[in-house]
Protein backbone atom coordinates (compact mmCIF):
# COMPACT_ATOMS: atom_id res chain seq x y z
CA UNK A 1 0.00 0.00 0.00
CA UNK A 2 1.07 3.30 -0.88
CA UNK A 3 1.54 7.02 1.56
CA UNK A 4 -1.04 8.86 2.05
CA UNK A 5 -0.72 12.34 2.59
CA UNK A 6 -3.98 14.18 3.71
CA UNK A 7 -3.91 18.15 4.07
CA UNK A 8 -5.54 19.00 7.26
CA UNK A 9 -6.80 22.83 6.71
CA UNK A 10 -10.36 22.74 8.59
CA UNK A 11 -11.91 20.69 11.38
CA UNK A 12 -13.71 18.51 8.72
CA UNK A 13 -10.41 17.53 7.82
CA UNK A 14 -9.84 15.59 11.21
CA UNK A 15 -12.91 13.50 10.26
CA UNK A 16 -11.13 12.98 6.78
CA UNK A 17 -8.10 11.27 8.63
CA UNK A 18 -9.20 9.55 10.83
CA UNK A 19 -11.46 7.65 7.85
CA UNK A 20 -8.08 7.42 6.37
CA UNK A 21 -6.59 6.01 8.69
CA UNK A 22 -9.39 3.42 9.61
CA UNK A 23 -9.57 1.75 5.98
CA UNK A 24 -5.59 1.82 5.96
CA UNK A 25 -5.92 -0.14 9.18
CA UNK A 26 -8.39 -2.47 8.37
CA UNK A 27 -6.54 -3.10 4.97
CA UNK A 28 -3.60 -3.65 7.14
CA UNK A 29 -4.95 -6.19 8.98
CA UNK A 30 -5.49 -4.86 12.26
CA UNK A 31 -7.97 -6.02 14.77
CA UNK A 32 -10.50 -3.90 15.70
CA UNK A 33 -9.34 -2.43 18.90
CA UNK A 34 -5.81 -1.41 16.92
CA UNK A 35 -8.18 -0.25 14.62
CA UNK A 36 -9.66 2.24 16.77
CA UNK A 37 -6.71 3.20 18.69
CA UNK A 38 -5.13 4.22 15.47
CA UNK A 39 -8.40 6.13 14.51
CA UNK A 40 -8.28 7.91 17.44
CA UNK A 41 -4.49 8.84 17.41
CA UNK A 42 -5.13 10.38 14.31
CA UNK A 43 -8.59 12.24 14.98
CA UNK A 44 -6.49 13.86 18.63
CA UNK A 45 -2.99 14.63 16.55
CA UNK A 46 -5.16 15.86 13.76
CA UNK A 47 -7.01 18.23 16.40
CA UNK A 48 -4.13 19.84 17.44
CA UNK A 49 -2.60 20.53 14.50
CA UNK A 50 -5.80 22.66 13.51
CA UNK A 51 -5.93 24.05 17.13
CA UNK A 52 -2.73 24.98 17.54
CA UNK A 53 -1.05 25.85 14.14
CA UNK A 54 -4.32 26.20 11.92
CA UNK A 55 -3.22 24.14 9.17
CA UNK A 56 -0.58 21.06 8.30
CA UNK A 57 -0.62 17.55 7.46
CA UNK A 58 -0.76 13.52 7.90
CA UNK A 59 0.79 10.98 6.32
CA UNK A 60 0.02 7.54 6.51
CA UNK A 61 2.86 4.82 5.60
CA UNK A 62 1.63 1.54 5.51
CA UNK A 63 5.29 -0.41 6.59
CA UNK A 64 6.30 -3.39 7.18
CA UNK A 65 9.11 -4.81 10.01
CA UNK A 66 12.10 -7.17 9.04
CA UNK A 67 9.60 -9.74 10.36
CA UNK A 68 7.40 -9.23 8.14
CA UNK A 69 4.96 -7.68 10.59
CA UNK A 70 2.50 -5.16 9.33
CA UNK A 71 2.10 -1.69 10.52
CA UNK A 72 1.14 2.17 9.96
CA UNK A 73 3.34 5.33 10.17
CA UNK A 74 1.10 8.23 10.82
CA UNK A 75 3.38 11.55 10.33
CA UNK A 76 1.41 14.76 11.62
CA UNK A 77 3.58 17.98 10.78
CA UNK A 78 2.62 22.03 10.78
CA UNK A 79 4.80 24.86 10.51
CA UNK A 80 2.92 26.53 13.77
CA UNK A 81 4.22 28.26 16.68
CA UNK A 82 6.09 24.95 18.09
CA UNK A 83 5.55 23.37 21.45
CA UNK A 84 8.17 25.51 23.85
CA UNK A 85 7.64 22.88 26.77
CA UNK A 86 7.38 19.18 25.45
CA UNK A 87 7.72 17.95 28.72
CA UNK A 88 5.07 19.66 30.14
CA UNK A 89 2.69 18.87 27.07
CA UNK A 90 3.22 15.23 27.27
CA UNK A 91 2.08 15.24 31.01
CA UNK A 92 -1.51 14.31 31.61
CA UNK A 93 -3.89 17.63 32.15
CA UNK A 94 -1.48 20.04 30.76
CA UNK A 95 -3.39 21.72 28.36
CA UNK A 96 -2.90 25.74 26.74
CA UNK A 97 -5.63 24.69 24.13
CA UNK A 98 -8.42 24.78 26.97
CA UNK A 99 -9.03 20.55 26.41
CA UNK A 100 -8.62 17.88 28.81
CA UNK A 101 -4.73 17.69 27.93
CA UNK A 102 -4.97 13.86 26.99
CA UNK A 103 -4.10 14.59 23.42
CA UNK A 104 -0.68 13.77 23.34
CA UNK A 105 0.06 11.87 26.25
CA UNK A 106 -3.17 9.63 25.65
CA UNK A 107 -1.84 9.67 22.33
CA UNK A 108 1.22 8.01 23.26
CA UNK A 109 -0.51 5.23 25.22
CA UNK A 110 -2.70 4.37 22.31
CA UNK A 111 0.64 3.43 20.07
CA UNK A 112 3.58 1.38 19.88
CA UNK A 113 6.04 4.10 18.96
CA UNK A 114 6.08 7.93 19.69
CA UNK A 115 8.39 10.71 18.69
CA UNK A 116 8.33 14.31 18.93
CA UNK A 117 10.22 16.97 17.52
CA UNK A 118 9.42 20.50 17.57
CA UNK A 119 11.05 24.06 17.21
CA UNK A 120 9.20 27.08 18.56
CA UNK A 121 8.54 29.27 16.09
CA UNK A 122 9.22 27.08 13.21
CA UNK A 123 6.91 23.70 13.89
CA UNK A 124 6.03 20.58 15.14
CA UNK A 125 5.99 17.26 13.66
CA UNK A 126 4.40 14.36 15.79
CA UNK A 127 5.47 10.51 14.35
CA UNK A 128 3.75 7.35 15.78
CA UNK A 129 3.72 3.84 14.43
CA UNK A 130 1.91 0.70 15.66
CA UNK A 131 2.18 -2.57 14.90
CA UNK A 132 -0.38 -4.93 13.40
CA UNK B 1 -20.00 13.78 0.99
CA UNK B 2 -23.43 12.83 1.49
CA UNK B 3 -25.64 14.87 3.37
CA UNK B 4 -26.73 12.84 6.72
CA UNK B 5 -29.34 13.39 9.52
CA UNK B 6 -29.18 12.47 13.33
CA UNK B 7 -32.45 12.55 14.54
CA UNK B 8 -34.09 13.46 17.98
CA UNK B 9 -36.64 10.88 18.99
CA UNK B 10 -39.31 11.34 21.99
CA UNK B 11 -40.35 8.77 23.86
CA UNK B 12 -42.43 9.57 26.97
CA UNK B 13 -40.52 11.90 28.68
CA UNK B 14 -37.34 10.91 27.26
CA UNK B 15 -35.09 11.74 23.89
CA UNK B 16 -33.59 9.29 22.04
CA UNK B 17 -30.53 10.67 19.90
CA UNK B 18 -29.10 7.34 18.05
CA UNK B 19 -25.27 8.60 16.17
CA UNK B 20 -25.41 6.11 13.23
CA UNK B 21 -22.54 8.12 11.68
CA UNK B 22 -19.27 9.39 12.32
CA UNK B 23 -19.16 13.23 13.13
CA UNK B 24 -16.65 16.24 12.51
CA UNK B 25 -16.81 18.40 15.25
CA UNK B 26 -19.15 21.29 14.04
CA UNK B 27 -21.83 18.43 13.58
CA UNK B 28 -21.54 17.17 17.27
CA UNK B 29 -21.50 21.09 18.37
CA UNK B 30 -24.47 21.66 16.40
CA UNK B 31 -26.24 18.24 17.82
CA UNK B 32 -25.10 19.54 21.55
CA UNK B 33 -26.93 22.23 20.43
CA UNK B 34 -30.29 20.57 18.87
CA UNK B 35 -30.22 18.37 22.70
CA UNK B 36 -30.73 21.19 24.91
CA UNK B 37 -33.37 22.93 22.58
CA UNK B 38 -35.43 20.11 22.43
CA UNK B 39 -35.49 19.59 26.52
CA UNK B 40 -36.27 22.98 26.47
CA UNK B 41 -39.40 23.04 24.12
CA UNK B 42 -40.54 19.43 25.21
CA UNK B 43 -39.76 19.42 28.58
CA UNK B 44 -38.39 16.11 28.38
CA UNK B 45 -36.50 14.72 31.52
CA UNK B 46 -34.23 11.86 29.97
CA UNK B 47 -31.62 12.08 27.14
CA UNK B 48 -30.53 8.99 26.02
CA UNK B 49 -27.52 8.51 23.41
CA UNK B 50 -26.73 6.00 21.24
CA UNK B 51 -23.39 5.34 20.14
CA UNK B 52 -23.07 1.82 19.50
CA UNK B 53 -22.58 2.79 15.82
CA UNK B 54 -20.00 5.16 16.61
CA UNK B 55 -16.46 3.11 16.24
CA UNK B 56 -14.41 6.55 17.29
CA UNK B 57 -14.69 8.32 20.54
CA UNK B 58 -11.77 10.63 21.09
CA UNK B 59 -11.51 13.29 23.61
CA UNK B 60 -13.12 16.31 21.98
CA UNK B 61 -16.73 13.82 21.64
CA UNK B 62 -16.10 12.48 25.06
CA UNK B 63 -15.75 16.21 26.46
CA UNK B 64 -19.33 17.14 24.52
CA UNK B 65 -20.82 14.05 26.08
CA UNK B 66 -19.99 15.33 29.33
CA UNK B 67 -20.97 18.97 28.33
CA UNK B 68 -24.55 17.24 27.45
CA UNK B 69 -24.80 15.44 31.02
CA UNK B 70 -23.82 18.74 32.85
CA UNK B 71 -25.77 20.68 30.58
CA UNK B 72 -28.98 18.42 30.61
CA UNK B 73 -28.54 18.11 34.32
CA UNK B 74 -29.05 21.85 34.91
CA UNK B 75 -31.92 21.73 33.32
CA UNK B 76 -33.47 18.89 35.28
CA UNK B 77 -32.66 15.95 32.79
CA UNK B 78 -30.53 12.72 33.08
CA UNK B 79 -28.18 11.88 30.42
CA UNK B 80 -27.25 8.22 29.61
CA UNK B 81 -25.04 7.19 27.26
CA UNK B 82 -25.89 3.25 25.79
CA UNK B 83 -23.92 1.26 23.52
CA UNK B 84 -20.39 1.89 23.42
CA UNK B 85 -18.55 -0.46 21.63
CA UNK B 86 -15.64 -2.70 23.72
CA UNK B 87 -13.14 -1.49 21.40
CA UNK B 88 -14.18 1.99 22.30
CA UNK B 89 -14.12 1.48 25.86
CA UNK B 90 -10.55 0.59 25.80
CA UNK B 91 -9.60 3.18 24.23
CA UNK B 92 -11.39 5.31 25.91
CA UNK B 93 -9.52 4.43 29.13
CA UNK B 94 -6.06 3.99 27.53
CA UNK B 95 -6.64 7.53 26.56
CA UNK B 96 -7.74 8.94 29.87
CA UNK B 97 -10.66 9.73 29.56
CA UNK B 98 -13.31 9.23 32.29
CA UNK B 99 -16.29 10.77 30.91
CA UNK B 100 -17.04 12.59 33.90
CA UNK B 101 -20.87 12.91 35.01
CA UNK B 102 -22.03 10.60 32.14
CA UNK B 103 -23.97 7.18 32.98
CA UNK B 104 -23.54 4.75 30.48
CA UNK B 105 -25.08 1.21 29.76
CA UNK B 106 -24.90 -1.42 27.86
CA UNK B 107 -28.02 -0.94 25.44
CA UNK B 108 -31.17 1.04 24.57
CA UNK B 109 -32.99 -1.20 27.21
CA UNK B 110 -30.73 -0.88 30.06
CA UNK B 111 -30.78 2.90 29.33
CA UNK B 112 -34.31 3.42 29.65
CA UNK B 113 -34.45 1.03 32.44
CA UNK B 114 -31.96 3.21 34.16
CA UNK B 115 -33.77 6.52 33.47
CA UNK B 116 -36.84 4.95 34.68
CA UNK B 117 -36.33 3.17 38.19
CA UNK B 118 -33.11 4.82 39.09
CA UNK B 119 -33.56 8.41 37.97
CA UNK B 120 -37.54 8.35 38.37
CA UNK B 121 -38.75 9.01 34.75
CA UNK B 122 -42.24 8.19 34.37
CA UNK B 123 -44.39 8.45 31.25
CA UNK B 124 -46.38 10.54 32.40
CA UNK B 125 -47.81 12.69 30.00
CA UNK B 126 -48.23 10.73 26.86
CA UNK B 127 -47.60 7.39 27.33
CA UNK B 128 -45.46 5.18 24.45
CA UNK B 129 -45.70 8.22 22.21
CA UNK B 130 -42.85 7.49 19.48
CA UNK B 131 -42.74 10.44 17.45
CA UNK B 132 -39.57 12.47 15.74
CA UNK B 133 -38.89 15.20 16.73
CA UNK B 134 -36.59 17.18 14.53
CA UNK B 135 -33.78 15.95 11.88
CA UNK B 136 -30.58 17.46 12.18
CA UNK B 137 -28.47 18.45 8.78
CA UNK B 138 -24.86 16.76 9.06
CA UNK B 139 -22.34 15.90 7.03
CA UNK B 140 -21.13 12.54 6.61
CA UNK B 141 -17.44 11.20 5.72
CA UNK B 142 -17.84 8.49 3.42
CA UNK B 143 -15.90 5.52 3.45
CA UNK B 144 -13.87 4.98 0.90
Amino acid sequence: MESKSIALENEHDIAVARNEVRVLAVGLGFRLVDQTRLTTVASELARNVIKYARRGRMIAQPTRNPAGRNGLRLIFEDSGPGIPDIGAAMRDGFTTGGGLGKGLPGSKRLVDEFEIESAPGHGTRVTVARWA
Amino acid sequence: MNGSRIPILKVGRVLIVPIQVDMDDQTVMHLQERILSELERTGARGVLIDISMLETVDSFIGRVLSDIAAMARIMDARTVVVGMQPAVAITLVELGLELRGVDTVLNVDEGIKLLRDEFGIRDADDGLEHRELSMFDGEQVNRT
